[in-house]
């Protein structure tokens, strides 16, 4: 299949789940789906389409938490980034761990940076935080707050 | 089941470059399972460079590692490019490609000689690190340093390189190439480095893509990915170079994947250099409109993936950062397991782990001491000399 048969097979399979659908350059796409399709469609995306997973990254737009999960078709050189938004308040996702053992890490650190919960995950421990780290802070959300008085600050630019 | 016995490896460990703890348990002499816990190195660089503005983040972003000192900033700078259309010129493509590669070529070889160190023979060791000096001066020759490099901006490149410099940093490569092919014939020979390392730790094809691993872990394994023929950058598309691929997936396969991919290397960096076209090397960006930018290039590991946000201002608001370690670890779950305690160590070097990349760590030393040369610490060892022969009355 071309690029051209893989996007549409895609926007016709799922398309009561997928939101909003960027065609950004031959290289990039970047998909907005429901986070409840996210299990059917990256498993789509990676087992049926042989895509490889990059990452993926979590951002906190200060309206949503949202993740993108970076996907690459080596044979026809396009990267899918499909995009999920999450309620800020108590954001919950569908674990991809159990099936793609890529998926295990980076969910265990967009877990504790950006408090995010992952249904599912087989193995969620701290990744990168100390062990001090008190729990329910979360060091990339927007309204961060430094909270140790020890820590040697960012003295800026 | 017989009587199991935990072996603590880390957090630091005379074997270990960098803390990471791993814990091993065994039963007799197999590993029966493994945990890796990393995290100490964490400094948090992905919200540091959110305070930065887009030409700060470079430097930030180069001192993320001291081996990877060009990847991560090659990835960065196409990530910034790839949020709103725009071309680099031609001059700087290649002198990014040819520093990209001089890196990769020092990286290698100095994983090679780690390896040779892990196996407990120190001659591979003092051999290959003694070859990665000549391609640190070939470095040196090119940019004016032999590590962080400080060459990418956004748009280009910082600084050119000097017509006259290009005679002597090619016969420099030219003057190595052959020790580099009497080197490999010599380790692709040696019994003792096939005795240690064939059949062990042996990472299969569809683990290697369930696991999304990169670079030469997952090449050794028959997974012919590499960013550089699959998203062509820099002018990979345009020089003649060969994909190195094997099939057997153990630590053998990625000692011989690593040390071919040198050659590829030096072949890459000696067209560049013949062929390197007059022009511009930056394009001036005067700002970042509002979007996503992702770049990824193919780093010394495997592919280094930098995601950025603009909102149009001078800073990022989201810079992710995720090193191909951060990927190639886990598989240490596929390789170790059934394998004995002795063959661990090398397995668990096997992908070349970078924790600092992993981590997004900055170590810097510069409290201002003297910094002394090779003469120096001569100079310095022939008093010491001196001093006790004295004492001893030797003299």
């Amino acid at each position: 299949m071309n690029r051209e048969e893989i996007l549409q097979d895609l926007r016709s399979r799922f398309a009561g789940d997928i939101l909003d659908f960027q065609d950004k350059s031959p290289k990039r796409v970047f998909v907005e789906i429901r986070p409840e399709a996210l299990k059917q469609v990256a498993r789509h995306v990676f087992f049926d389409l042989k895509a490889r997973f990059n990452i993926a990254s979590g951002i906190d737009t200060r309206r949503a938490i949202e993740i993108l999960y970076h996907f690459t078709i080596e044979d026809i050189n396009l990267m899918i980034n499909l995009r999920v938004k999450l309620d800020r308040d108590h954001p919950v996702i569908e674990s991809l761990a159990p099936w793609i053992e890529a998926t295990n890490w980076i969910e265990r650190e967009i877990s504790e940076l950006l408090g995010v919960e992952f249904k599912g995950h087989p193995d969620m421990r701290r990744l990168l935080l100390a062990d001090n780290w008190p729990e329910g802070v979360y060091p990339l959300r927007q309204d961060y707050e430094e909270w140790d008085e020890t820590a040697i600050r960012d003295r800026g630019v | 089941m017989g009587k199991r016995t935990v072996v603590p490896i880390g957090p630091f460990h005379p074997l270990q470059e960098e803390p990471e703890f791993f814990t091993l348990t065994v039963e007799g002499e197999r590993v029966v399972d493994i945990d890796v816990r990393i995290g100490y190195n964490h400094r948090g660089i992905e919200k540091l460079s959110e305070r930065k503005n887009f030409d700060q983040s470079t430097f930030v972003i180069e001192r993320i590692c001291g081996i990877c000192s060009t990847s991560h900033p090659f990835a960065y700078t196409r990530a910034v490019e790839d949020v709103f259309p725009m071309e680099v010129p031609e001059r700087a493509k290649y002198i990014r490609t040819i520093i990209a590669e001089g890196e990769r070529i020092h990286s290698h070889l100095l994983w090679a000689g780690l390896a040779g160190h892990f196996l407990g023979y120190n001659t591979v060791f003092m051999w290959v690190w003694k070859l990665r000096e000549e391609i640190l001066d070939v470095m040196e020759i090119l940019s004016g340093n032999r590590n962080n490099y400080a060459m990418f901006k956004p748009g280009g490149v910082r600084r050119d390189i000097q017509e006259e410099d290009i005679g002597p940093a090619l016969a420099k490569i030219e003057s190595i190439l052959p020790t580099m092919d009497m080197l490999i014939a010599a380790i692709k020979d040696d019994p003792v480095i096939h005795a240690r390392t064939k059949g062990v730790g042996v990472l299969s094809e569809e683990a290697a893509i369930n696991f999304s691993a990169l670079g030469p872990t997952s090449r050794a394994s028959g997974v012919s990915r590499d960013v550089r023929v699959d998203s062509p950058y820099g002018v990979y598309d345009r020089v003649d170079w060969d994909m190195i691929v094997t099939e057997n997936g153990d630590v053998y396969d990625k000692v011989v994947v690593r040390m071919l991919e040198t050659i590829e290397s030096a072949r890459i960096m000696v067209q560049c250099l013949s062929n390197l076209p007059p022009g511009e090397i930056d394009a001036n960006i005067e700002s970042v409109p509002p979007g996503d930018g992702i770049g990824h290039i193919e780093a010394p590991r495997g592919e280094t993936f930098h995601f950025v946000r603009s909102d149009g201002t001078n800073r990022p608001v989201r810079h992710k950062v995720r090193a191909p370690t951060f990927m190639n670890l886990p598989t240490f779950k596929s390789t170790v397991v059934g394998e004995t305690v002795s063959d661990a160590t090398i397995i668990l070097a096997a992908i070349d782990p970078c924790y600092c990349c992993t981590e997004r760590v900055a170590v810097r030393d510069d409290k201002g001491k003297k910094i002394y040369s090779g003469t120096d610490l001569v100079e310095l060892s022939r008093k010491k000399t001196e001093r006790i022969m004295s004492r001893m009355g030797i003299r």
